[in-house]
């Protein structure tokens, strides 16, 4: 798969997504660490959103004028590369039968099978082994929420793990219908806050059951919801067990300064 | 499609999601029966060499029955009048309970006992009996429970999944004059109904069924039970009526148990069902027993025009319930929230499809798009494909765009110019990031009511990445990137 040449570098475009990049730019910045530990050479072209949010509410034109734009922006690079299973499956995935009936097809799909998420990236196509782990957390309870996206829509479940193990030196808890989404969905989240909601208090059950003082994952917005409710819950019953969250790339490199996702200033705990 | 209506913005779903979250006796059964399902077919399909390819095999069955349904259905029709029975075609529902009502007088008959029948549901058959005069006894024990409590369907496999073992036992305690007893155990229940349904058997005229399959080889109607309810009516009234639709088609046998192997493994994670039973024509000359008459009435009611639109595979589906089982949706609010006989993910695509009413719209959308469906579906029908293709239909015949609408056409020009996107984003992470920074979360957002409502939303941690990432040049810590460290 290696398309540069011998010496030279990969030259990978970073793309951030639009969680990441409008509220937790610390996944970003880690993301582009572990991908230069990696031997890769990061650039981050100017960049909005993947198209999702329209194709998924009934607007094929204005997700193809989208798509484009980023096929456009991102095929100079040797690899694109997202922290998020979500927005890249609809790339590889939903880019290709989008313009299925346009000229413009085989450019598309060329541009797609270059298009990975983080983990599938550094575990499968460069073989990412750090010298050292960027952290140690092995006396962290951490359990894994596979976002249905990646998880079904590009068999990602293994790589996170693996990582984690190399990196972190960390053994995954699984807990309960891991399978099961956390009710994000989207604009399904407040279309349908009630029926969203007994799905992530589901997961947060789940989580706690499992014993995790922290629980990872590869998609920023599941990672929302899931902190969210969390928060909710903790604030309304300060006697539930405390359960951190945060994207697996910050954790992969090490980069745990920033408060752990939806906790402020007051809330840093010494845990790291 | 001329026929559909216009759609008027409606939130019914919401409100029976609301009821439904809020129903004990409901969450209790969904529950105990979720769990059940989904861990029985698991271990079903783990116990076979390779169900991947039972699916593709059971996929490429019906991809070349809908093919050429026309021949197959003539076929079958043919077969079936050789056999010394009879075809009907109904292009609506209501075209079938005539047709049903006009074999009763026929037959002269005054009480009929039912096998569960999704179509029989599909066109409210058992009122048009009822109004003419005629008395369906219910002999599936799912069904017959909840023609005691007058409900309808909320599963296509266990049709009364919402109730739970207590409220069923109250039921047969009302409803069956049989003096002082103990209903506490499941056997006791299934006992009673068996003692009361029997003799129902016996005196039926006329046993309606539905079918799994139609067989087009030999005008064979194959069914698939677990009570042996569904031989009992097809075998001993004078006629047999079978009430099921035109997608239902194989051309083979081979192509039948094709099917067959995918379908008891994804609904209960049974190898095969109980019972699998074929019928074939009227009882014959050298037959000791079997129906005087045999008669299928094929809906279409909208199936045909699903052929070569871009709907198409959703007439692949075999009933097996397996995507339901699986959706966390389906799971938390149970069927009768979708107000359809067809719930869940395969509900959701079909119901706007074949009925066009106000509101159907909201079932497509009320999908996470998790895609659990569609794995575990035996045909491989793409789920939340064709409820994305709904929603973009419904898009384009909305008269009044809602306000997610607009928001997301506004969102989708900005973002097609990543330079003004990137300059307007980093300025409002910073002020949301400022608002929010001391408790790191917001606990009320204007717009996003629905997600305050029962969540936090965990606050930006201030500037965007691309502009950050502009200013440092390179990749570095996030210095400045969360308020924290400000």
């Amino acid at each position: 798969m290696n398309t540069a040449l011998p010496g030279t570098p990969l030259h990978v475009g970073l793309f951030a997504t639009c969680p990441v990049d409008l509220l937790r730019p610390s996944v970003g910045f880690a993301t582009a660490k572990l991908l230069e530990q990696a031997g890769c050479r990061v650039s981050v072209p100017p960049q909005s959103c993947c198209g999702q949010v329209a194709f998924n509410n009934g607007d094929p034109d204005a997700t193809r004028k989208l798509a484009w734009r980023i096929v456009k922006d991102f095929e100079p690079f040797d690899y694109i590369v997202l922290p998020s299973g979500s927005c890249s499956g609809m790339i590889r995935l939903h880019y290709p039968a989008l313009f299925r009936d346009d000229p413009r097809f085989d450019r598309v799909n060329r541009f797609c099978s270059k298009v990975y998420e983080l983990t599938t990236f550094l575990a499968e196509v460069i073989d990412y082994r750090p010298a050292a782990p960027n952290c140690n957390l092995a006396q962290r309870n951490i359990t894994y929420h596979d976002s249905c996206a990646g998880l079904r829509e590009l068999n990602i479940r293994d790589q996170p793990r693996q990582l984690l193990k190399q990196c972190a030196g960390v053994d995954v808890t699984e807990m309960r219908d891991t399978e099961a989404c956390c009710g994000f969905g989207g604009t399904f989240c407040v279309k349908f806050p009630a029926v969203s909601n007994r799905m992530v208090a589901d997961k947060v059950d789940n989580a706690r059951d499992a014993g995790a003082d922290l629980l990872l994952g590869g998609d920023l917005s599941c990672l929302l919801n899931i902190a969210g409710k969390i928060q909710r819950q903790q604030n309304e019953s300060p006697q539930l067990s405390k359960v951190q969250v945060r994207h697996v790339a910050e954790v992969l490199a090490g980069d745990l300064d920033a408060p752990a996702i939806g906790e402020g200033a007051e809330a840093q705990i010494p845990h790291e | 499609m001329s026929s559909v209506q216009p759609y008027v913005p409606n939130k019914d779903f919401i409100y029976r999601a609301a009821d439904a979250l809020a129903d004990s006796h409901l969450q209790q059964a969904l529950a105990k029966a979720g769990r059940g399902f989904v861990d029985k077919r698991s271990a079903a399909v783990t116990r076979v060499p390779n169900f991947e390819a039972m699916r593709d095999r059971a996929r490429a069955v019906r991809q070349k029955a809908l093919q050429d349904l026309d021949i197959y259905l003539l076929h079958f029709e043919k077969k079936v009048t050789e056999a010394g029975g009879q075809v009907h075609w109904a292009e609506t529902p209501a075209q079938m309970r005539e047709i049903v009502l006009q074999l009763c007088a026929r037959h002269s008959a005054t009480r009929v006992t039912k096998g569960k029948s999704m179509v029989g549901e599909e066109v409210y058959l058992n009122e048009a009996l009822e109004k003419a005069g005629i008395t369906p006894f219910e002999t599936d024990l799912g069904e017959y429970i909840l023609q005691l409590a007058k409900e309808p369907p909320s599963h296509i496999v266990a049709p009364a999944l919402h109730k739970t073992r207590a409220q069923i036992q109250d039921l047969f305690l009302h409803h069956h004059a049989l003096g002082e007893r103990d209903l506490s155990a499941v056997e006791a229940i299934v006992d009673e109904a068996r003692q009361v349904i029997r003799d129902r058997f016996l005196r039926a005229d006329i046993g309606i069924t539905g079918a799994n399959l139609l067989i087009a080889e030999t005008g064979t109607v194959a069914i698939a039970t677990n009570e042996g309810n569904g031989d009992l009516t097809a075998t001993l009234p004078r006629a047999h009526i079978v009430t099921t639709t035109i997608d239902r088609v194989v051309p083979t046998w081979e192509d039948a148990s094709a099917i067959l192997r995918v379908l008891a493994r994804s609904a209960t994670g049974q190898q095969t069902t109980t019972y699998t039973s074929f019928f074939t024509g009227a009882r014959g000359d050298t037959d000791k027993d079997g129906p005087e008459a045999f008669h299928v009435v094929l809906l279409d009611n909208r199936r045909s025009q699903l052929l070569g639109s871009e709907y198409q595979e959703m007439l692949h589906c075999i009933r097996c319930g397996a995507c339901m089982n699986h959706c966390p949706v389906y799971q938390a609010v149970g069927g009768h929230t979708y107000d359809s006989v067809y719930p869940g993910p395969m509900g959701a695509v079909l119901t706007p499809l074949l009925r066009h009413r106000d509101g159907d719209y909201q079932l497509p959308n009320a999908s996470t798009f998790c895609g659990r469906c569609e794995s575990v579906c035996p045909v491989k029908i793409p789920l939340p494909d064709l409820m994305r293709k709904l929603r973009n239909r419904e898009q384009q015949e909305a008269r009044f765009k809602g306000a997610g609408y607009w928001i997301t056409k506004v969102f989708c020009a900005l973002a097609a110019s990543p330079r003004l996107y990137r300059a307007l984003t980093s300025i409002g992470t910073k002020l949301a990031a400022a608002l929010g920074a001391r408790r790191g979360r917001f606990s009320k957002l204007p717009l996003l009511g629905g997600w305050t409502a029962h969540r936090d939303f965990p606050a930006p941690q201030g500037g965007s990445f691309q502009s950050q990432w502009r200013r440092n040049g390179k990749a570095q810590p996030p210095v400045g990137a969360c308020p924290a460290g400000d």
